[in-house]
């Protein structure tokens, strides 16, 4: 097992230089936007792995629910986790793009919003993992993230009519992407995702020692209290 | 006892006790008509601006308020163990659920009739639309609001600063909901665009989240 996870670590090293020498240097530079595009080589991947982080914390809960299987929980404690700091990206680095680009930082547009408000959903399923007092807490936080799931489809809707009934900006969407750009956004999908599965391989270790440690400590303190 | 008797006899216990002491009507009543005060001097809208910020002042002044009540909906049933009481009794633990649900709809449904007058007199509102939409729009948005929060309000007593944590687990989730009622109301009071979309948003919000409670709920109750 060490010996997959300093391959991974390697192959992680590896894709993440490369992906950062394609994104800067072979890509083509885009014709509007200049190089500030770039951004999107770390943008759009950075959205799509926290977004399958999240399908796997969902997945992961509802398996834990059904089948109360303590690894379940854990992936899904360590997915919210690592899919928040993904997430966290996408919305740090979007306004960053969005400035020069739009002239704005922010606007309330469908994917923007939809964005923000799965972080604002996975947030709070993390403050309540922190603050409960409960022993039953994978339980509670299965519950909160299956509901949060079953939210996101209801989120989408709503935010689709409320924008599409004013005016929104135009985004460098539709049109198709040029080859060697779609290439180098590959490349540094799957260094991401590899850095993504990275943390959370470490994370679940930690995780896992974590509560081995709790336990331990719970059973030392029983004899003294029957004593 | 059937499902319909534990339903009935718990939702009559806690309407007695909220009778009796008044405390989460009594808070919810103050705490919304501050709201109204507040909102009122730090816009000073006239009229027309009214019909537009309007809708979104109304719930979002429910929506604070709701928590109030909510937040005592599981608390009270902490002293003396009731919970714990419920929990090994045979009882299923649906009915507890709904009529928890019921009791806080109606208390949310009280303050709103109460202050649905107030809020007409400050902005001096009247609606463009067909007014009578608003009926149906205030139910749905209500029990939106009252079956997530009664849910969650379950969730949050099990956590520290539980007061402080029903409001950061039900806010993220009831967006989809509070656009729904905030644009409905909008659309009826400026009477420009038909409410239907959103009427229709809310009762698939409705149906989707009372499915999932009820689903989860036993889970929720013998959690601990």
């Amino acid at each position: 097992m060490k010996r997959g996870f300093s391959i991974l670590a390697i192959v992680t090293a590896l894709l993440l230089s490369f992906g950062l020498y394609a994104a800067l240097v072979i890509a083509p530079t885009e014709r509007t936007m200049g190089d500030v595009q770039r951004i999107f080589y770390y943008h759009v991947p950075s959205a799509w792995t926290a977004f399958l982080l999240f399908i796997i914390n969902f997945v992961a809960s509802l398996l834990y629910l059904i089948r109360k299987n303590i690894k379940a929980d854990i992936l899904a404690q360590v997915s919210a986790e690592v899919g928040v700091v993904f997430c966290t990206v996408v919305l740090v680095t979007g306004p960053i793009w969005a400035r020069p680009v739009w002239g704005i930082w922010w606007t309330w547009d469908l994917r923007l919003t939809l964005t923000l408000l799965l972080w604002l959903i996975y947030v709070s399923y993390l403050v309540l993992r922190r603050f409960s007092t409960s022993g039953q807490t994978p339980v509670l936080a299965a519950v909160l993230a299956v509901f949060g799931a079953i939210d996101v489809p209801l989120v989408y809707f709503s935010i689709w009519f409320f924008r599409t009934q004013h005016p929104s900006p135009v985004i460098g969407g539709g049109g198709s992407l040029d080859p060697g750009m779609g290439r180098v956004l590959l490349i540094n999908w799957a260094a991401f995702l590899c850095l993504a599965w990275l943390v959370c391989w470490t994370r679940y270790r930690l995780e896992v020692f974590k509560r081995e440690v709790d336990e331990a400590h719970a059973l030392q303190l029983l004899p003294e209290v029957s004593r | 006892m059937s499902f319909g008797a534990i339903t009935r006899t718990t939702l009559a216990k806690d309407i007695r006790l909220e009778w009796r002491s008044k405390d989460a009507i009594n808070a919810m009543l103050f705490f919304a008509l501050l709201v109204v005060v507040i909102f009122s001097f730090s816009f000073d809208p006239t009229a027309e601006e009214s019909r537009r910020i309007a809708g979104g002042l109304v719930w979002v002044a429910f929506l604070f308020a709701a928590v109030v009540a909510l937040n005592q909906t599981w608390a009270r049933e902490l002293r003396n163990q009731v919970l714990d009481a419920y929990r090994v009794s045979p009882a299923p633990a649906n009915p507890l659920f709904l009529a928890k649900a019921v009791g806080n709809f109606i208390f949310v449904c009280v303050l709103e009739a109460v202050m649905t007058p107030l809020f007409i007199i400050f902005y001096k509102l009247r609606a463009l639309g067909p007014g009578w939409e608003l009926i149906p729009i205030a139910a749905l948005g209500t029990w939106a609001l009252v079956v997530n929060g009664t849910f969650f309000a379950a969730i949050s007593i099990r956590t520290r600063a539980r007061e402080i944590m029903l409001p950061l687990l039900l806010f993220p989730l009831s967006i989809p909901a509070l656009l729904g009622m905030v644009n409905a109301t909008t659309a009826v009071l400026t009477g420009e665009d038909s409410a239907r979309f959103w009427i229709a948003l809310l009762v698939a919000y409705d149906v989707v989240f009372t499915t999932a409670c009820l689903l989860l709920f036993e889970t929720l109750l013998e959690a601990e």
